[in-house]
């Protein structure tokens, strides 16, 4: 190698290491998130373990929407499939604290599966109709299989998780559970982004045709990535079983796949994290402000969508923290 | 000389049109095969052919020996066959290192994992990446994203892009198209200095580049191949130049004859 190209070495290293100020920011935010319990009062833990829930959820779908460019407006059907399979696996097998994640998370996985070979052929506005449909098509089997989901009543009467033979009825150590199951999901869609799987995702983003000619196999990549952040939005519905322990038709209805795809883009489609403060944003308007509106926070989540596609085109997480961030404004 | 790629009948229909009519084509290893002919003369459907972007409606393309007229695009890639697009393509959110390590991950080695690679210090995939980016005369431009760069640069990109493919067939698609002399005679020098393993097809509308870089020309006209010879032979030959005006004025074709007739005009470095 040559004296110039070893010049130009460290240049090219450094934007793959994340900045000091960044790993400082999401350390700083574990800690808070994990000492929450310790000095919020009740309500507001169960709203910020909601927060997580929902950010997870919104956090899979950002992996679809922003680095693959598939915009689901399915994807509820999965966070719904998971709830539904871990609340009837709690009520019918055991509530023992992993397990009924793991069921929802293979469920996600499984009805994702199932569902995303019809999705994956098609492009844009077609792969936006037909995401839709399907999640139409789960709701209403949600609606109508009475035996096993409690139709439109729901399936309720869901058992506390337990651990080592102890329920968890406290919210701050149920928002501790629900706090690391979420860092595992994360940690997996982080993973997933950072690898050369996700370089090639973006690249099927960028340009699929030309991914296509240099040999990639598009669909089976497009394919791969949907049963991923399939399974990781069932254990979002697990986390859902176990901290509301009810689980609606209205869980995996069109209601909740869009309030999911509103939080990836006031977030910033192309970031999880950023997906998951829109999420948060969205529950704090919606269960937080809305009550106190009459009923009015739809329309709140509205006009805040408006304003962040116009003040902030590139989303909360166009806003620079620290360097080596692509896609926001200098 | 044995046949890399060789097309037998291939032919393939727009309605009532016939883009491309019974065509046969065979492209030797090792050789730099011009595929010229006027607008409309189904250059760039039979490339679209041979890719695999379009299915013929009748014939086959064998690659190596091989029958890959029912191959894939994907498939055919992994194969050997590589290609530049008329019109840049590429991927516009990545740097240009991002972009020409997509293809060296797929064909050079490295591996579609789904876990984050290790950071070590200059891995493989960097190395060829480097090496790729260097041939291509884009070593300091990496770190840059693609939408960045002029459309020279770009084109270039383009060709790291295709030989990180490690291709047996490189096509190229109009090459030089949309070039500045000086970007073009860059893109000359490459092209020249490309190993001899590597076969190179392509279409170009720039006859002195074609001249300057085939040691094969095929003329399409219509559809139809019109002929197949020594750049020296087509030049002099009086159908291509009507095929091109319609008449056999062929001073009006070659609007800079070289010098010396037959020996190709290596363009000097600016």
């Amino acid at each position: 190698m040559s004296a110039p190209a070893d010049i130009a070495a460290p240049a090219e290293g450094e934007p793959r290491k994340p900045p000091p100020v960044r790993v400082l920011v999401s350390v700083l935010a574990a800690v808070l998130l994990a000492a929450a319990p310790l000095f919020l009062a009740p309500y507001a833990i169960s709203t910020l373990t909601r927060m997580l829930v929902f950010g997870l959820l919104a956090a899979s779908l950002a992996l679809l929407v922003g680095v693959s460019g598939l915009p689901s407006l399915g994807h509820a059907a999965y966070f719904g499939a998971g709830a539904y399979a871990a609340g009837w696996f709690a009520q019918n097998v055991s509530a023992q604290a992993p397990l009924s994640l793991l069921v929802a998370a293979f469920t996600g996985g499984f009805v994702a599966a199932a569902t995303g070979w019809i999705a994956v052929r098609a492009r844009g506005v077609f792969f936006l109709m037909l995401t839709l449909a399907i999640g139409e098509i789960v709701h209403q089997v949600a609606d109508s299989w009475e035996s096993v989901t409690g139709g439109s009543n729901g399936l309720y009467g869901i058992p506390a998780t337990e651990v080592g033979g102890a329920a968890i009825t406290n919210v701050g150590v149920l928002h501790w559970y629900v706090l690391a199951a979420f860092g595992g999901g994360f940690a997996v869609l982080w993973a997933v982004k950072a690898s050369p799987f996700g370089a090639a995702l973006r690249g099927i983003h960028d340009n699929e045709p030309r991914m296509r000619s240099i040999g990639y196999p598009t669909s089976l990549y497009k394919y791969a990535v949907f049963v991923v952040a399939g399974t990781v939005a069932g254990l979002a519905g697990g986390l859902l079983a176990a901290q509301q322990r009810l689980v609606t038709p209205a869980d995996l209805g069109f209601t909740t796949a869009a309030l999911a795809l509103l939080a990836v883009i006031i977030g910033g489609a192309r970031s999880l994290w950023g997906a998951c403060l829109g999420a948060a944003l969205v529950i704090f308007v919606r269960d937080s402000i809305g009550p106190s509106l009459d009923g009015h926070g739809p329309l709140l989540l509205g006009v805040v969508f408006i304003l962040v596609v116009y003040l902030m085109p590139n989303g909360v997480a166009g806003i620079r923290i620290g360097r080596g961030k692509g896609g926001g404004k200098p | 000389m044995n046949p890399l790629l060789s097309c037998r009948d291939l032919s393939r229909s727009f309605g009532a049109l016939k883009a491309v009519d019974a065509v046969d084509l065979t492209v030797h290893a090792g050789t730099r095969h011009a595929l010229i002919g006027p607008n409309g003369a189904g250059k760039s459907t039979l490339l679209k052919l041979l890719t695999g972007l379009l299915r013929p409606d009748s014939g086959t393309v064998h690659l190596g020996g091989q029958d890959i007229t029912r191959l894939s695009e994907v498939k055919r890639s992994r194969l050997g066959l590589s290609q530049t697009m008329q019109q840049v393509s590429l991927f516009p959110s990545m740097t240009v290192a991002e972009n020409v390590a997509l293809a060296v991950r797929r064909h050079r080695g490295g591996t579609i994992s789904a876990l984050p690679a290790r950071r070590g210090p200059r891995r493989h995939v960097d190395r060829q990446v480097d090496r790729l980016l260097t041939d291509a005369g884009l070593r300091n431009r990496d770190t840059l994203p693609v939408s960045a760069l002029s459309h020279g640069e770009a084109k270039q990109v383009e060709l790291a892009l295709a030989l990180a493919c490690e291709p047996r067939l490189l096509l190229l698609d109009e090459p030089g198209a949309g070039m500045s002399p000086a970007e073009s005679a860059r893109l000359t020098e490459l092209v020249l200095h490309l190993p001899a393993e590597i076969t190179v097809l392509f279409i170009e509308h720039d006859l002195d580049l074609v001249f300057a870089l085939a040691t094969e020309v095929t003329v399409l006209h219509l559809g139809k191949v019109l002929l197949t010879g020594a750049p020296g032979d087509i030049r002099d030959d009086p159908r291509v130049q009507e095929a091109y005006l319609g008449t056999s004025r062929r001073a009006d074709l070659f609007t800079t004859p070289p010098p010396t007739s037959g020996e190709p005009r290596v363009p000097t470095r600016p």
